[in-house]
């Protein structure tokens, strides 16, 4: 069966009124079993696709439909996927980066905003929308005096709606945490699924790293910062449950190896690690090609490949196939599992952005903090 | 006369449901699923518009608890073994009840399929009975050694328990956490004291008082989200399985679920229970019921009294 686009532009007529009909009466993109059409409606000597979708070509060319100002393109994308893009405009010598107007579906990150293709099959988890029903937690700001980084630093904590003194909590450290709250909707999905008994009433400390390219990167620093400053502070202000298996490190690539490697230096301290599309790079010989930044990333993880240890208990990580680090990923889970840590690795059709992050984190969080669904019925 | 509601929390009917049994107060509570929130009933009390007598058995057990070491020790190791029975069984019915799932889901003939069918079933409810009669023995030997009714510490308390219920026209019990409130209902011998009150309950308070006290979820985030059998209730009702929630926690378009559920415990009315739903009993006998029966051949029928 052919497509809406080739019927279209191979029909009798085409001229500016049937494009605008044709505009004004489709969603774009426009999804059809693996067929996804982009289309772009103005004044351009080129028009691009552009995404990152690691091992495809990073940059697609539009057709233009002849004598018009109507651009469109068909691509592939397997069932389930879902794509952030933008489209690259070029007029002359100027090339511009724009998000796809007429695609109204956008995700944020601290760059900006991206236009987001969902293939057939994904739709948003109910779980990251807003729930009236449940009860909101709290969001408080704790400052510590860092002696390790010799300045102050601001904390964000989630306090679980209806939280008591006499009860005890788990501990969830969440590197990038205020990216996380913006990006990823942490905070609903903490409500909804607390409120869904999904996953137990936990405290989440929220931490922001002003150099994060630095401090994340295996930086000893960090490690001590969080096991020797950031969880005894909160420890002195609320009631948390004293057993690894109730403390958790996560992060997303950077902020996983920030995770992966506190918990290596602290064995014991940390029970639970959430490690999204982890920046887990490494070298079998000679230099990584993934430059000066991830260099001390480099050294921990072949430092760590070479004596893993037992850094906790248990594992949830994963990662998109359309990254690159999906390599790095795939590479490190057998080696988890060696060490007789409980690992469970989970792969998506998407990249490395937050929404592929939140979309994960029902299944990460409720696997290593397991609710009382079964038990509650109110 | 036990009147079984569903949630109350969205859209309470329990004041409704006390005022056609002319019940106008006051009215014992159970409230122990609540945990810490156990003495949190001011709401329910504005709603049924009496005062409400907080039975506070959690708190009664948890000081308890201290008061008695060894009792407290006993009881943990119980608890704990119970846990690991419960983790047996789990791995046992992912099996047994994954191939009745699948032969309810083969399409087929369906004079060869139903006996199939039937045999698996048959087996899941054998594992259930199974699995019933292996918590009865842990029960019955953590009794035999510190019978809670022999225990001066737990006497009292059930004295005092029995004290406040003699003043009370009605007994009520809120839903909550369902293990917590059936082992607190049980140390306190709540089901001898109260057998000649109107009862009301809702929620895991509904699922506790029956014969057995079924856990179900069809889409957990974990876990195939076979409905497992917990231990026996209370046995004060017999003939319906409450199932609150059936919105968030069944899959009631899915006929091969609701055949499963519904067929795995054929000698009772598998009721899903939404909030505004209730179903009265006396005697022995159901009657007024607003609800949905899920029924064996899968299908979910709307019961308006």
């Amino acid at each position: 069966m052919s497509l809406l686009i080739d019927r279209f532009v191979h029909g009798e007529s085409v001229d500016q009124k049937s494009i605008e009909e044709f505009l004004g009466s489709h969603q774009f993109p426009i999804i059809e079993g693996s067929n996804a059409t982009f289309v772009f409606y103005g004044q351009a000597d080129e028009v691009r696709f552009r995404h990152w979708i690691f091992s495809l070509e990073s940059s697609r060319p539009f057709e233009r439909l002849e004598g018009t100002d109507f651009w469109y393109l068909t691509e592939q994308l397997p069932p389930g996927s879902r794509v952030e893009y933008k489209l690259e405009v070029r007029q002359g010598d100027q090339r511009s980066l724009i998000r796809d107007p007429f695609n109204p579906n956008l995700a944020m990150d601290p760059f900006g905003a991206n236009s987001v293709c969902q293939a057939e099959g994904y739709e948003t988890p109910d779980w990251t929308q807003p729930n009236p029903d449940a009860r909101s937690g709290r969001l408080v700001d704790l400052e510590i005096e860092s002696a390790v980084f010799n300045d102050r630093r601001e904390v964000m904590l989630y306090l679980p709606a209806r939280m008591r003194p006499t009860r005890r909590y788990p501990l969830i450290v969440a590197h990038d945490g205020v990216d996380y709250l913006r990006f990823a909707s942490l905070q609903v999905v903490l409500d909804n699924l607390i409120h869904r008994l999904e996953i137990p009433q936990v405290i989440v400390a929220l931490t922001q790293s002003r150099n994060r390219m630095g401090e994340y990167a295996a930086d000893p620093r960090h490690s001590r910062f969080l096991a020797e400053e950031l969880v005894p502070a909160v420890e002195a202000r609320y009631p948390l449950i004293e057993d690894p298996a109730a403390r958790c490190l996560m992060g997303a690539s950077f902020g996983a190896v920030a995770s992966l490697s506190t918990a290596w230096r602290y064995p014991g301290q940390f029970g639970r690690l959430l490690l999204q599309s982890g920046s887990f790079a490494f070298t079998d010989i000679g230099e990584s090609f993934r430059g000066p930044a991830f260099a001390p990333i480099v050294d921990f993880m072949n430092e760590f490949r070479e004596a893993p240890g037992r850094p906790a208990e248990q594992i949830f990580q994963s990662c998109g196939v359309y990254e690159s680090l999906i390599y790095e990923n795939r590479s490190l889970v057998p080696l988890l599992q060696k060490t007789g840590m409980n690992v469970r690795f989970v792969e998506s059709r998407d990249g490395h952005n937050w929404e592929n992050w939140r979309d994960r984190l029902r299944e990460g969080l409720s696997w290593l903090f397991p609710g009382p669904l079964w038990m509650v019925y109110e | 006369m036990i009147t079984l509601l569903g949630p109350q929390r969205q859209r309470p009917n329990l004041a409704a449901e006390l005022s056609r049994a002319e019940i106008s107060g006051p009215m014992a509570v159970v409230t122990a699923g609540w945990q810490e929130r156990e003495s949190e009933v001011d709401e329910l009390g504005q709603h049924v518009g009496f005062p409400v007598v907080n039975l506070r058995l959690y708190d009664r057990a948890e000081k308890l608890f201290r008061r008695d070491r060894e009792f407290f020790q006993a009881y943990r190791q119980r608890q704990e073994r119970l846990r690991s029975l419960q983790r047996i069984y789990r791995e046992r019915l992912d099996y047994t009840l994954g191939q009745a799932e699948a032969l309810f889901r083969r399409e087929g003939e369906p004079s060869l399929l139903a006996p199939e069918r039937e045999d698996a079933m048959a087996a899941v409810r054998a594992l259930d009975r199974h699995h019933l009669s292996r918590v009865a023995e842990v029960q019955a030997e953590f009794r035999e050694r510190f019978d809670p009714a022999r225990r001066p510490s737990v006497a009292a308390e059930r004295e005092q328990v029995r004290e406040e219920l003699a003043s009370v026209q009605a007994f009520a019990v809120a839903g909550g956490h369902v293990a917590i409130l059936l082992n607190r209902l049980r140390l306190f011998g709540i089901a001898d004291l109260v057998r000649e009150l109107p009862i009301f309950a809702w929620s895991g308070g509904a699922m506790v008082l029956g014969e057995r006290v079924v856990l179900f979820h069809d889409s957990p985030p974990q876990g195939k989200g076979y409905a497992e059998v917990l231990e026996s209730g209370l046995g004060l009702y017999h003939g319906v399985l409450p199932l609150p929630h059936p919105r968030h926690r069944l899959r009631l378009e899915d006929p091969a679920r609701v055949a499963l559920l519904a067929g795995r415990f054929p000698d009772s009315l598998c009721f899903a229970m939404d909030e505004g739903t209730r179903i009265r009993s006396d005697e022995g006998t159901w009657f007024d019921a607003v609800g949905r029966r899920l029924a064996v051949d899968g299908s979910v029928e709307e019961v308006a009294a």
